[in-house]
């Protein structure tokens, strides 16, 4: 199919780059779905017992791993596929990860049918996940070449979409879940099939929309800056040499220390902050906070990375180190002082930079590594938030049970994970401290370019140009 | 190459058409939670 080929997309003339957001959007709305497949947990408890549990239905913690497969399978396809999505062009990778997505969500409608928890496990969470990972690396190369002015906020815009897909999720799903549900029947499977059918539809609209720039094409009026920036290169770097490099480590470091501490905190934010207020915050207003927590995560996605344009990738992530820091020792002392508001005023500027530092990242990768391979840097990177996944959750449950069994009241049940989070901060600082321009050995040569990107990965064994 | 618009007369309807596609039902979402956070300040 021609039509998917990097060459079938290069803008003609008179097409104007603000299509090229809404593209990615349409994509990363569907994927973004996946942070509310909590929603489908309880009725797949009572698929057979209808109103509720039989003895035969799914528990919870089978279902579990439904969506710890997905995401374990987001950073692995995002790490495998980087290249591939990379050098096939954006309008292939959406094709693909919306073939993935849609077909994920029909194995899982037959899953239930049948009844057969592993169709699930291999549906949504493997076949799903392999969506979820190149969908969510697929616009971002695209988009930085779009945008070589702001590449922050165009990233931002798309990874926003990630963090947004939820909010239009979780209430669909509510609604259709109510809308095919019979006194004797609960309608998962019918809800699956029309989400598959509704985000393969929106995000072929996207395949279809997308365009790369022709070569050499630059925005109207845009001067690319004469005086080198000591952290912005003009040069490439081959995608598996950027892992030769410190400064992947060091981001992903920073990467992983920014989303451990977001994400153990917004998996646990209904109940941490009930526990710490007990009396002041019910079960209702712990659920508006949660649902406040998210809009937060997913403006900080635009807005920080926006903002990094401005300020530079390295002062934005020294912010969020500090910021971060200094917010997370502070919680315990709202929890002691009794105040609901700082509480949440803390929280919500936290999951603001939680959101930024996925969005920001992928520029910052552009600063350090070049827009050749960006995207498929950018694949290799995400295996940061899947270690991350593991990290923040073991951090803030495994601590807060363990206080909890030695005596300590569950309103401080949290204390000390909130001071090890501050001070894994301050080592998030020190990495990105680290951080200086990537040595010119690594930069590709042009003449080399071609060659080095038809090398395999054990061929690579000297840096481009060493 | 440039964002020109004028090559193209039906860019900005597209522009708009584009942004509606996923403007629409992300406010929609964001709607249903704000509506939901609300209730924290109850």
């Amino acid at each position: 199919m021609s039509f998917l080929d990097r060459s079938h997309t290069v803008a003609g003339p008179g097409f104007s780059r603000w299509l090229v957001p809404p593209a990615a959007l349409c994509v990363h709305l569907c994927i973004g779905q996946a942070y509310a497949f909590s929603v489908f947990n309880l009725p797949m408890t009572k698929l057979l017992g209808i109103s509720q549990s039989a003895p035969d239905d799914w528990k919870l913690t089978d279902l579990g791993w439904i969506f710890s497969i997905a995401i374990f399978c987001l950073g692995f396809s995002a790490a495998i596929f980087g290249r591939w999505v990379e050098e096939g062009g954006p309008r292939r990778a959406m094709f693909t990860a919306a073939l993935c997505w849609a077909g994920g969500f029909l194995i899982s409608a037959a899953g239930v049918y049948i009844h057969s928890i592993w169709a699930i496990y291999i549906g949504y969470g493997v076949v799903g996940g392999i969506a979820l990972g190149i969908g969510y690396i697929s616009p971002v190369s695209t988009l930085i070449k779009w945008f070589p002015d702001r590449p922050g906020m165009a990233t931002g815009m798309a990874i926003m979409g990630f963090g947004g897909g939820a909010f239009i999720a979780s209430p669909l799903t509510n609604t259709l879940i109510n809308k095919f549900s019979t006194p004797t029947h609960v309608g998962v499977a019918e809800t699956f099939l029309v989400l598959g059918a509704v985000y393969f539809v929106f995000m072929m609209v996207g395949a279809v929309t997308v365009r790369v720039p022709a070569p050499g094409w630059k925005p109207e009026g845009y001067v690319p800056p004469v005086e080198a920036q000591k952290l912005i290169t003009k040069s490439d770097v081959f995608v598996y040499d950027a892992l030769k490099t410190p400064q992947f480590w060091l981001i992903w470091m920073v990467l992983c220390i920014n989303v451990t501490a977001g994400i153990g905190v917004l998996g646990q934010a209904s109940a941490m902050s009930q526990e710490m207020f007990p009396g002041k915050i019910t079960a209702t207003a712990a659920a508006g906070f949660v649902g406040l927590a998210s809009l937060f995560n997913m403006g900080g996605r635009f807005v920080w990375a926006s903002i990094s344009d401005y300020i530079g990738r390295k002062n934005t992530y020294f912010v969020f180190m500090v910021l971060g820091g200094l917010l997370y020792a502070a919680i315990p002392y709202t929890g002691q002082i009794g105040s609901v508001v700082a509480f949440v005023l803390c929280f919500l500027v936290i999951f603001s930079m939680y959101g930024g530092g996925f969005a920001t990242v992928p520029a910052y990768l552009k600063d350090m590594f070049g827009t050749r391979y960006v995207g498929a840097i950018h694949g290799l990177l995400i295996t940061a938030w899947s270690m991350a996944g593991i990290f923040g959750p073991v951090l803030v449950n495994y601590i807060r049970q363990y206080n909890v069994a030695h005596g300590v009241d569950k309103a401080h049940a949290y204390d000390l994970t909130m001071h090890i989070m501050a001070g894994l901060f301050i080592i998030g600082f020190i990495c990105n401290a680290l951080i200086k321009a990537v040595h010119h050995r690594f930069h590709m040569k042009p003449d080399h370019e071609v060659e080095l990107a038809q090398m395999d990965v054990g061929a690579v064994s000297e840096p481009a140009g060493a | 190459m440039t964002d020109n618009t004028q090559q193209d007369g039906l860019m900005p309807v597209k522009l708009v058409l584009a942004w509606l596609f996923v403007g629409i039902p992300l406010a929609w979402g964001v709607y249903q939670t704000l509506s939901n956070a609300m209730k924290l300040f109850q």
